[in-house]
């Protein structure tokens, strides 16, 4: 009966085609502008400051830097873009992303959008490592190794807890990681309670309030290779997190190791936000928010959501670094500004998400 | 195909079900029937290598299932769990290519060949359309179906649902069972536990009968093993088992449990 082609059928078929290439140059234009955003950032960032520096001036600093004969006795201007604001910046960049990614993978793994990358201790546990060794007076060099380690072992004494309580393996992680906290926590306080409070008592609150004014090139070295390792695994797992996203047994019966998994996750995420917390002390609320905004951008799946929330997290941290530096006369800690910023940003990003689930 | 031979097992120390031994057969359509609380789930979940027997073993084709590693599970046996809403909204096309996961190396991502066989699993279960959809906003029976096709993706030997209707209308556990049966036609193995003696009527080729205390009544066709008594045993509630004729021919067998207020002027 029907030889000719329904024409509804067609016209079906002519809208899907103009609603695919709709949705590819959309997605074409995100990637664009997730690409130019970090860089923009990055060099906006180098202008921001007390010592207010120019685009050209910037040009000219970096051209003669890397050209230069190097018989000119340095400038101002390259002391301060080369020696202060680039590890700086770099390290705003590299602190932002490696939050934002152990948020966004144990928001994965712990089945639950609302858990940040400190649900195991680790920045309890390296603000007690870091308290501890300004307590005793330790160097800059000291802080960061103990901010560090205490922060591993904090994770790594919440599995130990989880083993022994062999438990739900979630629920378990997540008991020992507030046992932990709660623990680094009083620990940190009787710290506080006992140091000086003419001289200690400052720095170490100064410590726990979290900023990058004192970052200098070393530092920046110091914390790439734990860093590198974390960013790697991350992104190698990715898949494999949106499996485990379903669930212990579902992930097991789609053929995931999930202990060896988790394990992974924990250990990369741990690793940089250890790392991150080491350097700049604690900046909360960048793991929680920037992977919601994440998602608002990209979708859920961790392989485009993993890359994009380390590209949002650097440009945020970076940004909200810049505004810490020229608010006022002083400094403004950048843990207070995260959180001043980050709490109406994500009512904002979670109340547009929830309305695209339901 | 698959065989259960003594198994016993249970969480921790507690042992809940008790000698268990049955098979399921390749193409054969298995209903494990038994009362909330005997272990059926905990049966299933041993199948599934989640749980290790306590003791007996449990053989898949001829290779004991305790010395298998989670890939080669995932590649052998799909698993159909409740549909649920995970708290993210992932696409229904990502969903069901998950279940090419057990075929992918550890590190690499699903292939062109994987999204085909993802979106063939789909056009199977005739749910296409869903496809660019948020898995989190389409409605339950379509969920439960979106996860049966993430579970063909698998292209797994054989099937293991736990209730996969429990959560579903009626018009929805009609629609699922249907197509479990059409797929059970088509060759695949499957294996499902429920507490319905209507779905064990309506597609088992085997029905395996737990009791309350974790042990085997029985097994057998449906024919062999629900009727009125053993539906009493396990579930201790008087029903009454016949069959409604069709006009166009057929019968269909169903069960429907006595209310009590009958059951009295009965036994007066």
């Amino acid at each position: 009966m029907h030889t000719s082609v329904n024409p509804v059928d067609t016209e079906v078929d002519v809208i899907d085609e103009i609603d695919k290439a709709n949705k590819t140059k959309i997605a074409l234009i995100k990637l664009v502008i997730l690409i130019l955003l970090p860089i923009a950032a990055f060099i906006l960032s180098f202008t921001m400051g007390r010592y207010a520096i120019t685009i050209p001036q910037l040009w000219e600093t970096i051209s003669s830097h890397i050209w230069g004969n190097g018989t000119l006795p340095q400038s101002n201007l390259d002391t301060v873009v080369f020696n202060i604001r680039l590890p700086r910046i770099i390290a705003a960049m590299l602190v932002g992303a490696a939050l934002s990614c152990a948020g966004a993978a144990y928001q994965g793994m712990f089945k639950n959008p609302l858990v940040s990358p400190d649900i195991l201790g680790a920045s309890a546990g390296a603000a007690f490592g870091a308290c501890l060794a300004i307590y005793f007076s330790s160097s800059v060099t000291v802080i960061q190794l103990a901010a560090f380690g205490c922060g591993l072992a904090a994770v790594g004494f919440a599995c130990l807890i989880n083993a022994k309580l062999d438990y739900d393996p979630i629920l378990g992680l997540v008991l020992g990681g507030i046992l932990i906290s709660s623990l680094f926590s009083a620990a940190t306080s009787a710290i506080k309670y006992l140091a000086d409070a003419n001289d200690k008592l400052p720095e170490i609150t100064f410590w726990l309030m979290g900023s990058l004014s004192s970052i200098n090139q070393r530092d920046v070295m110091s914390i790439l290779a734990p860093m590198l390792i974390g960013f790697i695994l991350l992104i190698l797992f990715r898949w494999r997190l949106n499996v485990l996203a379903f669930g212990e047994e579902e992930a097991r019966s789609l053929g995931v190791n999930t202990k060896q998994l988790r394990l992974i996750i924990i250990v990369a995420s741990t690793l940089l936000s250890a790392s991150a917390v080491s350097i700049c002390g604690m900046v909360g609320w960048i793991g929680l928010v920037i992977p919601h905004l994440g998602r608002a951008v990209a979708g859920p799946d961790y392989r485009t959501l993993m890359p994009v929330t380390a590209i949002l997290g650097a440009t945020y941290l970076v940004l909200v670094d810049d505004l810490a530096r020229c608010l006022g006369s002083v400094e403004v800690p950048l843990g207070i500004l995260t959180a001043i910023l980050g709490i109406p940003f994500f009512v904002i990003i979670f109340k547009q998400n929830i309305k695209g689930e339901r | 195909m698959l065989e259960l031979k003594n198994v016993s097992c249970g969480y921790g120390k507690r042992e809940i079900v008790h000698d268990i031994s049955f098979t399921v057969e390749a193409g054969e359509f298995v209903c494990v029937l038994g009362p909330n609380g005997c272990g059926k789930t905990t049966m299933l979940k041993a199948v599934l290598g989640i749980l290790q027997p306590f003791s007996g073993i449990i053989m898949l084709g001829r290779r004991n299932l305790s010395c298998m590693r989670e890939a080669e599970l995932g590649q052998a046996i799909g698993y159909i769990p409740q549909a649920h809403t995970p708290p993210f909204p992932f696409l229904v096309k990502d969903v069901v290519l998950m279940g090419r996961t057990p075929h992918l190396p550890t590190l690499s991502f699903p292939k062109k060949e994987d999204r085909e066989i993802a979106l063939a699993a789909m056009d199977e279960l005739k749910i296409s359309y869903l496809k660019d959809q948020k898995y989190t906003r389409i409605s339950g029976g379509e969920r439960q179906l979106v996860l049966i096709a993430r579970a063909l993706a698998q292209q797994p030997k054989l099937l293991v649902m736990d209730e996969p209707t429990s959560s579903l209308d009626f018009g929805n556990q009609n629609n699922v069972l249907e197509k479990m049966r059409l797929l059970s036609r088509k060759g695949m193995s499957i294996l499902m536990v429920t507490h319905n003696p209507d779905h064990a009527l309506f597609c088992a080729d085997k029905v395996v009968m737990m009791k309350r205390d974790g042990t085997m009544l029985r097994k057998g066709t449906p024919a062999e093993t629900v009727s009125e008594e053993s539906i009493q045993e396990i579930y201790k509630t008087r029903v009454k088992i016949d069959c409604i004729h069709l006009a166009e021919g057929g019968e269909i067998p169903v069960c429907v449990p006595v209310p009590s207020y009958m059951e009295q002027r009965l036994g007066a």
